[in-house]
C-alpha cells in the first residue's frame, strides 16, 4: 500500500516536474535573443543526421505494405485499390507514426545522453557562469528543432514510403507509374494529409520536450546518462502513441476521418 | 602583507544553506581583500563547492548575505548577474570544457555573451591567443578537448576563465586528480596569472603543497562554520585537533 503510495507520487512529482520545464520553455522561447546560430546547428543535427535511416524504414515500411496486402485485396478482387489502400494506411498513419518512433529512439536519446553528460560534467554549470542561459541556447534550440524538422522527415517519409509502395505493386503486378500515382492521389483528401502532418508536430515537441528534460535534470553521475537516455526513449515513445490516439479521436470527433 | 584590510571583494555574511536535514554552511561568515588569494580547506561534503557556488549563484542560499564586488548578488536581476558574472571566473573541478566544441570555440564562448559582434570579430582571435600563451597551450588553438590530456584540459579552462579577464576567480580544487608534478604546476600557473591579472582569489583545494605556494590566508570549514582562519603557517601551529587533524 505505501508503495503504491510511493509510486503514485512519484509519477504525480515527475508529471508536475515535466509540466513545470514545459511551461518554462514556453516562457523563454517568447522572450527576445533567440539563439539560431545553435537552432540551425540542431536542426541540420536532427534533420540530416537522421534522414538516411527514417528514408530507408520508409522505403520497406511501403514495399512490405504493399507485398503483404496484395494476396488478401487479390482474394476479394480488389486488387486495384491497392494503391489506394496503401496510401492512405502509410500517410494517415504508418509514415508519422513510424517517423516519429525513429526520432524518439536516435534524437530522444541522444539529447538525453548529451545534455545529461553536460549536467554531470558541470558544462550546463560553466555555461550559466559565462552569462549564456543554458536553457535558452541548449532546450529552445533543440525543441523548436525537432518541432520543426519531425514533419519534414515525416513528409519525406511519406513520399519514400509511396515510392516503396509502387515497387512493391509491381513485383507481382504491373502498374504504370502514372495510374499508381493517380490512384494514390485520387484516394488522398486534405482530411487525410492535414491532421496527419499537424500531428507530427505535436510528435516532435513531445520528442524534443521529455528528450531535454531528462537529460537536463540528469542526476547521480554517469549512471544518471544512461538512465536519462533510455528513459527519455520510453517516454517519448509512449506519449507519440497517447498523442497518435488523441488527434485520431479529436479528428473523428470534428469528422475529418 | 595585511590582505584582510584591503577593500573587500567578497563578503560572505551569515550565509547558511541546507539540503534537506543537511545543514552544510551554518551562518558562515568571511571577506576576501583585493588582490587576495584565500584558500577555504575543509573535509570532502564540509560544504566547500556549495560555498563557492552560492558566490557565483549557482546555488541559492538559505539565508544570509553575499557581496561581490559591491553588489548584493541576491538583489540583482538575471541580465544584472550576468554583467557581474563576466568579472567572476570559475575553474570547475572537472574542467567543464565543452566536449563538442575546439579549444577555440570553448575560448570564444565566454565572449560572445558579453563583447558585441563587431568587437569579436576584430579583437577575439588576439585574445584567446594570449589566453592561450597565458597557460602555455597556443599550439592547441585547434585541438578537441578530448585529444589534450588532464593537465592541458585544466589549463584550457583556466585560460577559459582568464579570457573576460575576471577581477575575482573562484578555483575548485584545482589539482584534484592530477600528478604531483602537473599540481605543482597549475599552482605555479595560478600564481603567474594571480601575479599578471592581479586578480582576487578564492581557492577550494585539498592539496596541502598547492595550499603552501599560492595563499596568502586559509580559512577551515568545519561543520558548516569558518572555524579558524590565518596564514597556512598560522594555521599549522595551532593545537586544535580539528584544525591539526588537516596538516598531520
Amino acid at each position: 500500500m505505501a508503495n503504491t503510495l510511493k509510486i503514485k507520487s512519484a509519477f504525480l512529482n515527475e508529471v508536475g516536474e515535466i509540466s513545470r520545464f514545459t511551461a518554462r520553455f514556453f516562457k523563454e522561447v517568447i522572450k527576445p535573443k533567440q539563439e539560431w546560430d545553435e537552432f540551425i546547428n540542431q536542426c541540420f543535427w536532427v534533420g540530416y543526421k537522421t534522414l538516411t535511416l527514417v528514408g530507408i524504414t520508409a522505403f520497406i515500411m511501403g514495399l512490405v505494405l504493399t507485398i503483404q496486402s496484395r494476396p488478401t485485396l487479390v482474394e476479394f478482387g480488389a486488387e486495384a485499390m491497392l494503391p489506394a489502400m496503401v496510401a492512405v494506411s502509410l500517410l494517415r498513419e504508418i509514415s508519422p507514426v513510424i517517423t516519429a518512433l525513429i526520432c524518439a529512439g536516435k534524437i530522444g536519446s541522444g539529447m538525453g545522453a548529451e545534455l545529461g553528460s553536460m549536467r554531470v560534467t558541470e558544462q550546463i554549470d560553466a555555461m550559466e557562469v559565462s552569462g549564456t542561459n543554458p536553457f535558452k541556447y541548449l532546450i529552445v534550440t533543440r525543441v523548436l528543432a525537432t518541432t520543426i524538422m519531425v514533419p519534414l522527415l515525416s513528409s519525406v517519409a511519406n513520399a519514400i514510403s509511396l515510392y516503396g509502395g509502387y515497387l512493391g505493386a509491381n513485383i507481382r503486378g504491373d502498374v504504370s507509374w502514372h495510374l499508381y500515382w493517380f490512384q494514390v492521389f485520387n484516394a488522398l483528401s486534405f482530411g487525410d494529409v492535414i491532421p496527419s502532418l499537424v500531428k507530427t508536430f505535436f510528435f516532435g515537441f513531445a520528442i524534443g520536450i521529455v528528450g531535454c528534460y531528462k537529460g537536463y535534470n540528469s542526476q547521480k553521475g554517469t549512471e544518471g546518462v544512461g538512465r536519462s537516455a533510455t528513459t527519455a526513449v520510453i517516454v517519448a515513445s509512449l506519449l507519440v502513441f497517447i498523442i497518435d490516439l488523441l488527434v485520431v479521436q479529436i479528428t473523428d470527433i470534428l469528422g475529418l476521418t | 602583507m595585511m590582505m584582510e584590510k584591503m577593500e573587500p571583494v567578497v563578503v560572505i555574511d551569515n550565509v547558511n544553506k541546507s539540503f534537506g536535514e543537511n545543514h552544510v554552511l551554518r551562518d558562515f561568515s568571511m571577506s576576501v581583500g583585493a588582490g587576495e588569494t584565500l584558500v577555504i580547506l575543509g573535509k570532502s561534503g564540509s560544504g566547500k563547492s556549495v560555498l563557492i557556488k552560492c558566490i557565483i549563484k549557482l546555488i541559492d542560499s538559505d539565508s544570509g548575505k553575499i557581496t561581490v564586488l559591491g553588489q548584493d548578488i541576491d538583489e540583482l536581476e538575471q541580465d544584472e548577474l550576468d554583467i557581474l558574472r563576466a568579472d567572476i571566473g570559475f575553474l570547475f573541478q572537472s574542467n567543464a570544457l565543452y566536449d563538442s566544441m575546439t579549444v577555440k570555440e570553448n575560448l570564444l564562448f565566454p565572449l560572445r555573451r558579453h563583447w558585441s559582434k563587431e568587437k569579436r570579430e576584430e579583437e577575439a582571435d588576439a585574445a584567446i591567443l594570449e589566453a592561450l600563451e597565458d597557460v602555455g597551450l597556443a599550439h592547441t588553438i585547434n585541438m578537441m578537448p578530448s585529444e589534450l590530456s588532464g593537465g592541458m584540459r585544466k589549463r584550457i579552462a583556466l585560460a577559459r576563465t582568464l579570457i573576460l579577464r575576471p577581477k575575482v576567480i573562484l578555483y575548485d580544487e584545482p589539482t584534484t586528480g592530477l600528478d604531483p608534478i602537473t599540481g605543482r604546476e597549475i599552482s605555479q600557473l595560478m600564481i603567474d596569472v594571480q601575479k599578471k591579472y592581479n586578480a582576487t582569489s578564492i581557492v577550494i583545494s585539498h592539496d596541502l603543497n598547492c595550499i603552501k605556494m599560492i595563499s596568502n590566508r586559509m580559512i577551515m570549514l568545519i561543520e558548516g562554520r569558518n572555524y579558524a582562519s590565518g596564514t597556512y603557517e598560522e594555521l599549522e601551529s595551532k593545537t586544535d585537533p580539528k584544525i591539526k587533524s588537516f596538516f598531520d
